[in-house]
């Protein structure tokens, strides 16, 4: 039912049960795919909040753009593999196949630990080239953006964690972790939009 | 995977087997709700505490020599952000929200009970960080509840150095905590609900509660945003919002920062904020009254797209709070015209109170005495926010008494009516015991009167130009000495009040041991809540079987019923009548399916 539909309804005319005879959420889903959304779009809200305090910011006088280490290019492609892989295992634990799934799902996490470690090392080089948190705004938004992405991918990581251990440790069948995996996948998928539009915010201005 | 329905999932339960898990570390949404009210009221009672030592400075200066100029905005700062924050919006959503959802959409929990439970103890972690700054040197921020820079890391703000970073701390733990309790509540409501159960056959109360769980997961965020950057500029000393500076004869360390932009942050999230506040109030308080009027409420629907235009306008009105920073003139006529629009759908639930009081059989129980007192200070503070909302009146009111009569009559006054109204009626739910009606009464009356005698005054000062957050006032040519004697006896109503509120502490903790057993839905309420088969009630809530829900909330005075409610959980076949010949004992409502 449209949400129009839904909030024009005269509930005082209609008495009996509305609706299948089993309750039914708003929408065909488990709970946790519900909140895992709402969360994606206060993540959203934080990053948008932040990506206009920088142009805001941006269009003072003491702004001195830079250019941003082409290893930033590597390390994005690090994170589109890891997305890539956790939606190989979200696709195989959908056709139920077993095989290659334990690699996939260690692969995505690996990965993804690979683009921090990674994203640690730019910020050291960085450091040492004398480019600091208080060097310059558009530095200190830098460090800000990236490490907060980079905090945000940790959160997912706990999660993977959790799920590999599981698998691994056998104490789960594929099927006990899928809905794990698919709650993974899709906060991958966009962690991975969230840093290719910081990228392209930081690469561009 | 095969989807299972959460509300039909006879889900194993978390059962607690010791009095830890059962009172302490509890998952149970009627537990946690209690934990989030006890623990707001308690830190409300010290601001509460903090705001009588204020008015002693203001009603009687000179005279109390421990409050000095620094203490005094400390005062002020700690005050706001702990009424708005840590008690208003933690106890309409952690403490009512996490009561009343479940029960009222008819589910057994909350959907995600350890994250309910991780909510209430990291909301406790930031209210402990917040209160630990009273112990650190230097003592709290005095910055002000906004916390605008440059002044709150400025060496002149008392708390510079410890007080604002325990402050921002605290902040962002408690936005932490806000976002695991609200992606519940948003959850539950959409996911968890009975069977029969839409969304528009749910009491205005879980509108309210929902719309303001939407409102702070979108708003909470800017104030994260701001306290983030803020704490930077203090702790590492960037420039995010700090300009170039000189203190004391030396230049600080920062440059080029925007002052500006942390304001549109802050009060991107402050004004929703009120709306996080209020939008609960609304719907305890359409119940409240629908329920002792014996009247259902008047233009539910009405009432539902209030609530979602209100939570809408409440994102684009931010910059009103900004007349005096400065702004280009159409952003100013921009923002006085969304402000006044708003007035429009609040307007429109203030009529549809008055209406559904109209011929209603209305019961003068304690609850009503609060509901109804709620309406008019609510129309009283809402008047003037026309004022306030138009940029050239604005300007010369912005900093006087007047804004500090304006929003403590409807941010201050009228949401804390509404507590007490909803303690009142919810209590004998929520205990099984009834409080003592005639000390409620007097907490009424002291209340009610004491709040217009404090706040009625201050308009008036602050038509006179009486300068708000100034620790004395000093002689002025303006300011007649006259006001003076109305500060002293705004500091003497103030005390009253504040006293009074010990009848209420007083009757409620007295009456959980005390008090007389309340009878099975006292007040004779349709909606869910009344209709568990224990009270209170126990863990699970609905006993062996999930209710189902055939008709809306507000089924009172139906004509032909022989009773003057019939509860939402009654089937039409069921439902009572007063035809002599098929009126059948045992189909009675009172013995329905619950």
């Amino acid at each position: 039912m449209s949400f129009i539909k839904q909030v024009t309804n005269k509930p005082w005319e209609r008495k009996g049960i509305i609706g299948p005879l089993r309750p039914v959420g708003a929408f065909p889903v488990p709970a946790e795919k519900v909140a895992l959304s709402f969360f994606l779009v206060v993540v959203a809200v934080i990053f948008s909040l932040f990506s206009v305090s920088y142009f805001i910011r941006m269009e003072l006088s003491d702004w001195a753009p830079r250019t941003e280490p082409a290893q930033l290019w590597f390390n994005t492609g690090l994170l589109i593999i890891s997305s890539i892989l956790f939606q190989w295992t979200r696709n195989l634990l959908k056709r139920g196949e077993t095989r290659n799934l334990k690699t996939s799902l260690v692969g995505g996490g690996v990965f993804a630990i690979a683009f921090i470690v990674s994203q640690l090392l730019v910020w050291n080089k960085l450091r040492a080239e004398g480019i600091t948190m208080t060097s310059n705004p558009a530095d200190s938004f830098f460090y800000l953006l990236t490490g907060l992405h980079g905090l945000h991918l940790l959160g997912g990581l706990w999660v993977w964690s959790k799920t590999t251990i599981k698998l691994l440790s056998g104490n789960a069948e594929p099927k006990d972790i899928r809905l794990s995996v698919e709650l993974c996948t899709v906060y991958w998928h966009a962690l991975l939009v969230v840093w290719l539009v910081l990228f392209g915010i930081l690469a561009n201005t | 995977m095969a989807y299972v329905p959460l509300a039909d999932q006879e889900q194993e339960l978390h059962h607690p087997h010791s009095w830890v898990t059962k009172y302490v570390f509890s998952q149970d949404h009627k537990v946690i709700a209690i934990q989030y009210g006890s623990t707001a009221v308690a830190v409300g009672v010290v601001a509460l505490v903090l705001s009588l030592l204020m008015r002693l400075q203001l009603g009687f200066p000179e005279t109390f020599s421990l409050i000095d100029p620094s203490s005094y905005y400390q005062a002020v700062t700690m005050h706001g952000m702990i009424m708005v924050v840590y008690l208003l919006t933690a106890l309409f959503l952690g403490g009512f929200g996490n009561y009343l959802i479940p029960l009222m959409v008819g589910a057994r929990d909350m959907v995600f009970p350890f994250l309910n439970m991780l909510s209430y103890w990291v909301y406790l972690v930031s209210v402990i960080i917040l209160m630990a700054s009273f112990f650190a040197p230097g003592g709290p921020t005095g910055a002000g509840w906004t916390l605008y820079p440059p002044q709150t890391s400025m060496a002149g703000t008392p708390g510079h150095d410890w007080g604002i970073i325990l402050m921002l701390a605290s902040l962002a733990v408690f936005i932490v905590a806000f976002t695991m309790g609200g992606l519940n509540y948003v959850t539950t409501v959409l996911q968890a609900r009975c069977r029969g159960l839409t969304m528009m056959r749910l009491p205005l109360s879980v509108w309210g509660i929902f719309t303001a769980t939407v409102l702070g997961l979108f708003a909470f965020p800017a104030l994260f945003v701001a306290a983030i950057m803020m704490a930077f500029d203090t702790l590492l000393h960037t420039s995010f919002f700090m300009p170039a500076i000189i203190e004391a004869g030396q230049p600080l360390d920062t440059a080029g920062g925007s002052p500006i932009l942390f304001q549109h942050l802050f009060w991107f999230f402050g004004h929703p904020e009120v709306y996080i506040v209020a939008l609960p109030v609304f719907g305890l308080v359409s119940d409240i009254i629908s329920t002792h009027a014996r009247k259902n409420i008047f233009g539910y629907r009405m009432m539902v797209w209030a609530i979602i235009a209100i939570g809408g306008l409440s994102f684009i009105v931010w910059a009103h709070h900004m007349y005096v920073s400065g702004m280009n003139p159409y952003f100013g006529f921009f923002f006085a015209t969304t402000t006044l629009i708003i007035a429009v759908p609040t307007a429109l639930k203030v009529y549809n109170w008055v209406l559904t009081l109209w011929e209603g059989d209305i019961r003068m129980n304690v609850p009503m005495f609060f509901a109804i007192g709620f309406i008019f200070t609510f129309i009283h503070g809402g008047l003037t926010g026309l004022f306030l909302g138009n940029v050239v009146i604005d300007l010369p009111l912005s900093d006087t008494y007047f804004v500090i009569a304006h929003f403590h009559m409807v941010m201050g006054v009228s949401p804390v009516l509404v507590f007490f109204a909803a303690v009142y009626h919810w209590f004998p739910l929520m205990s099984g015991k009834m409080y003592n009606e005639t000390i409620a009464k007097w907490h009424f009356w002291l209340t009610f009167l004491g709040a217009y005698a404090i706040y009625l005054p201050m308009h008036y000062l602050g038509f006179l130009g009486v300068p708000r957050r100034y620790y004395a006032l000093g002689s002025t040519d303006f300011i007649p000495e006259s006001a003076q004697a109305l500060n002293a006896n705004i500091t003497i109503a103030a005390l009253i009040v504040g006293a009074a509120q010990l009848l209420f502490l007083f009757n409620i903790i007295w009456s959980l041991k005390n008090g007389k057993k309340a009878e099975h839905n006292p007040w004779g309420s349709a909606s869910l809540e009344w209709q568990t088969p224990d009270v209170p009630p126990v863990h699970g809530n609905w006993g062996p079987k999930l209710p189902s829900v055939y008709r809306w909330a507000y089924d009172y005075s139906v004509p032909g019923a022989h009773q003057d409610f019939i509860p939402q959980s009654t089937p039409e076949a069921d439902e009572p009548t007063v035809d002599e010949q098929h009126f059948d004992p045992d189909h009675d409502q009172s013995k329905a399916d619950i």
